[in-house]
């Protein structure tokens, strides 16, 4: 007889096989799997366009690369904002509650579709054309929203002795926020930091609706020239493939961090 | 518009492949002198998604000079179009299908269907669709067509003043940025025909490209002739059509899409190829597809 954690292993790779092979057979032999098969997943289709997807989709890693360093800059600016103290900072939290509350409640799409074509509509000088840029900048819009409440939720995280211990060694309440409290706050936000990420990288997708052809809609064009859904199955593989290294690579900042404030001691 | 063009070699393959078809079929099917219905094919013995009924699907907005009754049922908005209004050149050749199946107009039940529904892998709502999609040796891998019903010429639309407008040739539309409907033919002849130096911008709704027009954000935007002229005259009275692009061989052809195999392709066949043969597809295009202003011809 196996032991106890031999037994757990055996027991939890048993259930494992069967589990997924019932899914799997399940699946296979649904009575439209060959037509699913044939329409989503033609690897024939998948080698044919699998070059093309890659190629605009090298304007959805620009987007978002451009996208996330401002992100990251401005939602900054707005946590600091509404954690200012004071009555007399009441307007500046007020429009920045608002501001949060509003961006974060629009659909991303609709501010898309309203910067793309809205803004241009306007024709004022010296503003810019450019779907991409447009677009983009609805999704920096929309995640300052977003980020800004990550942040805010790791300084709120930092305990009040930090400040307090800070003040009273004599450093102003910039100094303070700047060399203790952020730096702390920061670090414990960055995973759920990538989650945002991930989520604004899969919504640069949604610039093709303004006709930029990025990956979705080149896959769009793909699956209608060829009446055939596997294009987006690929474009779906590029999306996947760059989130997991950004996955692996935060698990990894996660462990370095716990090691550096262990200091060696375990608990 | 839902469309795509092949480079040459497909689209003489297509020709070749509809023709195969509608040969094939009428030979075996449509024997009756007058192309009328056989017992095969009548409401009562054809297999549709409700008996008795014809259902067929079309895009909302469905647009004119393709469907024309205006707004109604769930086609609501500005610049949409009730089917059950048999009104416009699809939807008249629709009509015209279902009364050569047998079916009469209060038996013809219209169907949303967006583009990509219209050959989805599992069941459709819909016994056939219609909405411009043009016929390709690819795309009949996945679903049946029927032989074409219009086969229609590519042009550009631009607003007055623009310096694309002075455009006369192929090469001239090159350093311009153009943009069209996504999966369209349109979409393929720029970028297989033009090849302009700008990268061609893609639209989900011909509203949207029409926006981008008026924006700037697009010099010259792709659509069927018949589409050119209805924008030009009502959707955008600052715009004019630069021209119109030689039909390629093979053309550009339209034609019904149906489930891959299903029982009702050689009835609506049958119907189709009656109606060409009697001369009423010929007649519809003349009524619903003014042509009688011509747009220079861009070699």
């Amino acid at each position: 007889m196996l032991g106890g954690a031999g037994r757990n292993v055996a027991i939890a790779s048993l259930s494992t096989v069967v589990f997924f092979t019932v899914l799997i057979l399940v699946v296979v032999n649904a009575p439209g799997w060959e037509n699913v098969k044939h329409a989503f997943f033609d690897p024939a289709e998948f080698r044919r366009y699998f070059k093309t997807i890659a190629h605009a989709f090298v304007l959805n890693i620009k987007v978002f690369l451009v996208a996330e360093v401002l992100i990251l800059t401005f939602a900054m600016g707005l946590a600091v904002v509404r954690s200012l103290p004071g009555p007399v900072f009441f307007p500046l939290r007020l429009i920045a509650i608002i501001y949060t509350d509003v961006f974060r409640g629009i659909p991303t799409i609709l501010l898309v579709y309203l910067f793309g074509f809205g803004i241009p509509a306007l024709h004022l000088a010296h503003v810019p054309n450019d779907p991409v840029k447009l677009g983009g900048f609805a999704l920096v819009v929309i995640y300052v929203a977003y980020v800004a409440e990550v942040y805010r939720a790791g300084i709120v995280s930092v305990h009040p002795s930090q400040e307090a211990a800070a003040r009273s060694l004599g450093l102003t309440r910039g100094q303070t926020l700047r060399t203790v409290i952020l730096p702390q706050a920061v670090r414990r936000v960055i995973p759920p930091l990538l989650n945002d990420f991930i989520g604004l990288q899969k919504d640069t997708a949604l610039l093709a609706v303004l006709g930029p052809v990025e990956a979705l809609q080149r896959a769009n064009i793909a699956a209608a020239s060829e009446f055939n859904y596997t294009p987006y199955v690929a474009t779906a593989f590029f999306f996947v493939v760059i989130t997991i290294p950004q996955a692996r690579f935060t698990d990894w900042l996660i462990n370095r961090q716990n090691r550096r404030q262990m200091a060696g001691g375990q608990i | 518009m839902k469309k795509s063009l092949l480079a040459i070699a497909f689209a003489a393959v297509a020709l070749a492949a509809s023709a195969c078809g509608s040969s094939s079929s009428s030979s075996s099917s449509s024997a009756p002198a007058g192309g009328s219905t056989g017992a095969a094919c009548s409401p009562a013995s054809n297999k549709t998604l409700t008996a008795n009924t014809l259902t067929i699907g079309t895009d909302n907005p469905a647009y004119y000079p393709y469907f024309s009754g205006g707004p109604g049922h769930e086609w609501s908005g500005q610049y949409n179009n009730d089917p059950y209004k048999d009104k416009g050149f699809e939807d008249a050749v629709a009509y015209a299908v279902a009364k050569q199946m047998g079916y009469s107009p209060s038996q013809v039940k219209w169907a949303v269907t967006h583009f990509n529904q219209s050959f989805s892998p599992g069941p459709k709502n819909f016994d056939f669709y219609l909405a411009q999609v043009s016929i390709k040796p690819n795309r009949a891998q996945n679903v049946d067509f029927s032989a074409p019903y219009y086969a229609a010429n590519q042009a550009v639309v631009a607003i007055k003043g623009n310096p694309i407008t002075k455009a006369t040739s192929l090469a001239d539309l090159k350093p311009y940025k153009l943009g069209s409907q996504v999966g369209t033919t349109s979409y393929d002849y720029i970028t297989q025909n033009i090849q302009p130096s700008q990268q061609a911008q893609a639209y989900n709704t011909t509203n949207d490209a029409i926006h981008a027009l008026e924006n700037g954000q697009i010099d010259g935007l792709v659509v069927d002739l018949p589409t050119a002229f209805y924008m030009t005259a009502v959707q955008i009275p600052k715009s004019t059509i630069v021209g119109q692009f030689a039909p390629s061989p093979g053309g550009d052809q339209w034609g019904l899409v149906l489930s891959k195999g299903s029982s009702l392709t050689p009835c609506v066949e049958q119907a189709i190829n009656a109606l060409d043969r009697a001369g009423t597809l010929e007649q519809l295009r003349q009524t619903w597809l003014s042509e009688k202003a011509s747009a220079p011809v861009l070699q």
